[in-house]
């Protein structure tokens, strides 16, 4: 079981730092840092409670609305880049420039002009993800054998057939890594569109916790988060290796 | 094959692939084809014959409708080539299957793509399975079947479409020796049973006459018609025996002395 020869150490590392997080939680020398124990005590106690629902709840409204719009946006642009020459000369660029610019810069943007609400986190949400699905549904598509593609053409294939019936099935296990990488981004998204409006959702929770001086809650919420955000992670990675048989096959 | 090429007598024979002064120079500047004329006989097996990167590939996607050509035209049944059109099927080199699709909805593609229902293109696509040798398979993904037996699903997509004529770009280039032979003798026999015309490209001087109704021998590239030949080869004997025949062996005789000519 290599599998397993590899959780144990990986566990082991963890549980030591966890022992450091509690001794230095204990000394009480950084004030910020109340021990792992009561952090974890605190994590039980707020999560069941309804404004940590509530926050939840919108979060995940935030995050999945986002990442369709993302998805809804991002793979046809890819696609369409990856098949037009015209389109990728113009496009290009600006998803370059976004793929690696300081996104978090561009919310107040978003602030001013959709408000602070809803609006601008799922705007957030898209911004995060979108790059990353158009960048790879474009190299998906440049990488589909052109026999294929002749092959929809002469057998009468109209563009949107050959769009829905070849392309994004040709290139989806590079779209499915898109997305996955994208839903990575999102959750950045989410949290710091949240962050800096910080009049709802986690942000709220956030603000309130840290203003008064709650570490406890404070900390209990980045390790919720962080499990989450691992969570979903773990679970899109799962789903890539189901259709990665046929990436390993596609190229006949 | 026990029967000769069934003949559709008011057809057979008049052309039904005309290609007018055909020229193509591809964007970067290679002059690939040089003023081609040819016609290809209803019902017939014409070959295009020529070494390997003279543009033989080219001419057929022209005919094909898949590429434009730079000058000239093509005329299938009367009509100029301006695209792809449901009177020509393309078999390709490298089979081009969708890897995610099974083999009966590879084979039923073409129908797909015109909207017939699912029962209607499945039942046909079942039926030109078992054809090309293949019943059993209808389930199977690409990956899982031998190079031959891919090829073999590019012929039955093709046949399932009931195009007039089909366009084959090397289809056994791929195809391993052992299975190439038995392959062409069932073609041979789909083909002709179905009545169908057919345009072949190979750069096999002995697949190309054993084969062929008719050979056209192409220069090197820029590539023009050198010479047009018509083996005087009766099908339907023994497969051996024709390999065998002084007809066959004269015939390869022939072309290879054409191609020192041509193409030294
Ligand atoms: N898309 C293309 N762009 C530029 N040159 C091409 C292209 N396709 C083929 N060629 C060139 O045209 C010539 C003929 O190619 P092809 O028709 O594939 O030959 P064949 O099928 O006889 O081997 C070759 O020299 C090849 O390099
Ligand atoms: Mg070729």
């Amino acid at each position: 079981m290599k599998i397993y020869g590899f959780r144990v150490p990986l566990m082991a590392s963890l549980i030591v730092w966890i022992a450091l997080w509690e001794v230095i939680g204990r000394t009480g020398a950084a004030l910020v840092l109340p021990p792992f124990s009561s952090v974890v005590e605190r994590m039980v106690e707020i999560v069941p409670t309804p404004t940590f629902l509530k926050a939840l709840a919108m979060t995940g409204e935030a995050y999945l609305i986002g990442n369709l719009i993302a998805i809804g946006i991002g793979v046809p642009v890819g696609v369409l880049m990856g098949r037009s020459v015209v389109a990728d000369r113009l496009l290009l660029p600006w998803v370059n420039i976004f793929l690696s610019a300081p996104l978090s810069a561009l919310v107040p943007v978003i602030m001013v002009l959709f408000g602070l609400g809803m609006t601008t986190i799922v705007l957030t949400v898209v911004l995060f993800a979108v790059w990353i699905i158009v960048l790879d549904a474009r190299a998906g598509v440049r990488g589909i054998s052109p026999s294929l593609v002749e092959m929809a053409r002469s057998y009468g294939a109209t563009p949107l057939q050959a769009f829905a019936k070849i392309y994004l099935w040709a290139a989806l296990p590079e779209i499915l890594a898109g997305i996955r990488l994208g839903c990575i981004r999102a959750v950045k998204g989410v949290i710091i569109g949240q962050l800096l409006v910080s009049i709802v959702g986690f942000g709220h929770l956030f603000e309130i916790y840290f203003s008064n001086f709650l570490m406890e809650h404070f900390w209990a919420l980045v390790l919720t988060l962080f499990a989450f955000a691992f969570a979903i992670a773990e679970g899109l990675g799962y789903l890539e290796r189901r259709v990665e048989y046929y990436a390993s096959s596609r190229q006949q | 094959m026990t029967t000769a090429r069934r003949e559709r007598p008011a057809e057979t024979g008049t052309p039904i692939i005309e290609v007018r002064a055909i020229s193509k120079i591809y964007a970067g500047g290679v002059e690939a084809l040089n003023d081609i004329s040819l016609e290809v006989p209803r019902g017939k097996l014409t070959t295009l014959l020529g070494p390997s990167g003279c543009g033989k590939t080219t001419l057929l996607k022209i005919i094909a409708g898949l590429i434009p050509a730079t000058s000239g035209e093509v005329l299938v049944s009367g009509r100029p080539v301006t695209g792809p059109g449901p009177d020509r099927a393309f078999v390709f080199q490298d089979f081009a299957l969708m890897p995610w699709a099974s083999v009966l909805r590879n084979v039923a593609f073409g129908l797909e793509l015109r909207g017939v229902s699912r029962s209607e293109r499945d039942e046909v696509a079942r039926r030109h399975i078992a054809e090309v040798g293949l019943a059993g398979f209808e389930d199977r993904h690409p990956h899982e079947l031998s190079g031959g037996m891919r090829q073999r699903v590019g012929l039955a997509r093709a046949l399932a479409v009931d195009a007039d004529v089909l366009l084959m770009d090397e289809p056994f280039s791929s195809v391993d020796e052992q299975t190439r032979r038995k392959f062409q003798e069932d073609m041979l026999g789909l083909l002709s049973a179905h009545g169908k015309t057919v345009l072949f490209v190979t750069h096999s001087i002995e697949e190309a006459v054993y084969l062929s109704d008719r050979i056209v021998l192409l220069s090197r590239r820029p590539s023009r018609v050198a010479q047009v030949i018509e083996p005087e080869i009766r099908r339907g004997d023994d497969p051996e025996a024709i390999r065998r025949h002084p007809a066959y062996l004269d015939t390869v005789e022939t072309i290879w002395q054409g191609l020192k000519r041509y193409l030294d």
